[in-house]
């Protein structure tokens, strides 16, 4: 071995840190680049769209209450996974989640097909006391998000933020962002109809029971029931040119 | 560098790096070590070529094997079909009274129900079918749309106020809630409705109530309170309660109306699936 050479390496720091920045950066190339290109990384898939404001505040209060510690949303493709929760998640099911909800740790169910699975009545009692519904449930109690009102002060602003950084809402969207999240818990209102044009297949009702305000418990309700129900797995073809 | 050098205490060669005199010997690695090391090597290069693996500029190597996570999962959920086919088959084209009367397709149907049931009922319904306030016990033969096998595959199927077309609903006023009854009407009709399961009551105030059931229950629960399947009219004369039975609980389902909601499961289950599972309600005990 010729010690002289290395030497270089190791009596010069500034010589070393270059060094390692430059093998480091091979490897962050080899894998971090090819995911901007590689067209197998995310498919396209019909019916994605991005979250309606009382959905988006729904997940955001999914994210402050750390739902994600407990609950993953992401079914794998494996035999008991498909026959237990239904078709196995898809990359594009969380292209608008922002961070992804994947998890990691099951303690409770995956949730990314939760919606449509559970009545609203069910949801609501489940939140407030799991016991209620499910006697061996070891899931904490949430009965605080029926008397939190929504502040949708700053809803238009999420949307503009999420705008910036590539979530396909329109001018439109923004600008109409503190009506349709009233509009969501009101299917008579004129709002409704509008909602449902820019979120197609958005559930519009009164999701908590209590017609009085919004409540926290309505914008969660409806992020949950909406989980895992834009894609429509009569008509996609997983043999498709995405195969992996 | 010059001439190697040996370390004095074991006649190991050294490395020739010193740090304030204390010298590294060159030790070599274990034969061993050196042969996982260039096995895993081999190996690798062997995964390359046989699985995907390298991501190239807008694709990535797809691997001599073919190997594919989404082809797997096919491939197990089309096995696992092929070997329950026997049976499947069957079920798909057999009615639900012909299943029930096999021997092995009822045992089939059962032990398929009950693990559907297990994923997707026992949250409101309860592990043993057991229910609970607002979600019927699917033990007893109270039935709210009937508890033949048929109506009972019907139910899972269009679910109640569901967002299926075809639902079934049982719309009951909230009689206080929009003021169609004085509270003093609602309290009469109550005390009546408590007479008719045998419960204690104010024999005046449930004389009154008779009259007001008549006009405005009778229609759907029927004259003597016996209920109505096929509207889903809950029979009053028994002791079952879904929302409670107590004076309170009864004024406020009479005040306030109950809407209670069960999902579809057409499209969302299998129809062999929803097949097994009316198969396996039937069997809890109240099947008729």
């Amino acid at each position: 071995m010729d010690w002289s050479k290395h030497k270089i390496f190791e009596t010069n720091s500034i010589i070393l840190l270059v060094g390692i920045l430059i093998v480091v950066s091979i490897g962050g190339i080899v894998e971090i680049a090819p995911l901007f290109w590689l067209s197998s990384t995310i498919e396209k898939v019909q019916g994605m769209r991005p979250y309606s404001p009382l959905e988006l505040t729904g997940r955001n209060i999914y994210v402050r209450e750390g739902c994600y510690l407990c609950h993953s949303q992401m079914i794998r493709s494996l035999r008991d996974e498909v026959e237990r929760y239904g078709h196995y998640s898809l990359a594009a099911e969380s292209m608008y989640d922002r961070p992804f909800q994947w998890g990691s740790k099951r303690t409770g169910p995956d949730l990314a097909r939760v919606g449509g699975k559970y009545s609203d009545e069910w949801h609501t009692l489940h939140l407030k006391n799991p016991r209620t519904v499910v006697p061996e449930s070891v899931m904490p109690g949430y009965s605080f998000l029926a008397e939190r009102r929504v502040d949708a002060t700053y809803i238009a602003d999420d949307l503009t933020a999420l705008q910036a950084i590539g979530d396909p809402y329109t001018d439109e969207m923004v600008a109409q962002a503190g009506a349709d999240l009233k509009a969501q818990v009101d299917p008579d209102s004129d709002g409704a109809e509008a909602l449902l044009e820019r979120y197609p297949k958005a559930q519009v009702r009164q999701f908590d029971g209590n017609p009085e305000f919004i409540s926290e418990m309505d914008a969660l309700i409806a992020y949950l029931q909406m989980l895992g129900t834009l894609v429509d797995f009569t008509t996609f073809d997983a043999s498709g040119p995405n195969l992996r | 560098m010059g001439k190697p050098e040996f370390d004095a205490a074991t006649g190991t060669e050294t490395t020739g790096h010193e740090w304030d005199g204390v010298k590294e010997l060159d030790n070599p690695l274990p034969l061993w070590w050196l042969w996982v090391l260039w096995a895993s090597v081999v190996w690798s290069v062997g995964y390359w070529i046989a699985m995907p693996a390298w991501p190239l500029v807008a694709s990535y190597t797809q691997g001599l094997l073919g190997y594919s996570q989404r082809a797997v999962v096919a491939n197990d959920l089309s096995q696992a079909k092929a070997a329950q086919a026997v049976y499947l088959e069957k079920i798909a084209t057999a009615d639900l009274a012909a299943i029930s009367a096999d021997a092995e397709l009822l045992r089939f149907s059962l032990a398929g129900g009950a693990a559907a049931f297990g994923d997707n009922c026992a949250p409101c319904h309860g592990r043993g079918a057991q229910g609970a306030t607002g979600y019927p016990n699917l033990n007893d033969d109270d039935w709210l749309w009937g508890g033949k096998l048929e109506d009972i595959q019907q139910t899972l199927k269009v679910g109640i106020r569901s967002n299926h077309p075809d639902t079934r609903v049982n719309p009951m006023p909230a009689f206080g809630r929009d003021e169609i009854l004085e509270p003093a009407q609602i309290a009469d009709v109550v005390e009546y409705v408590l007479t008719l399961s045998g419960g204690d009551a104010d024999a005046a105030a449930a004389g009154r109530g008779k009259a007001i059931f008549a006009e405005q229950c009778a229609a759907c629960h029927g004259e003597e309170g016996k209920g109505n399947m096929e509207l889903g009219a809950p029979n009053l004369t028994d002791v079952l309660w879904l929302y409670g039975g107590t004076r309170e609980a009864i004024r406020q389902t009479v005040r306030n109306s109950r809407a209670g909601v069960m999902p579809s499961w057409e499209g969302r289950l299998s129809s062999d699936t929803i097949k097994q599972l009316a198969i396996y309600v039937h069997s809890l005990g109240g099947g008729q």
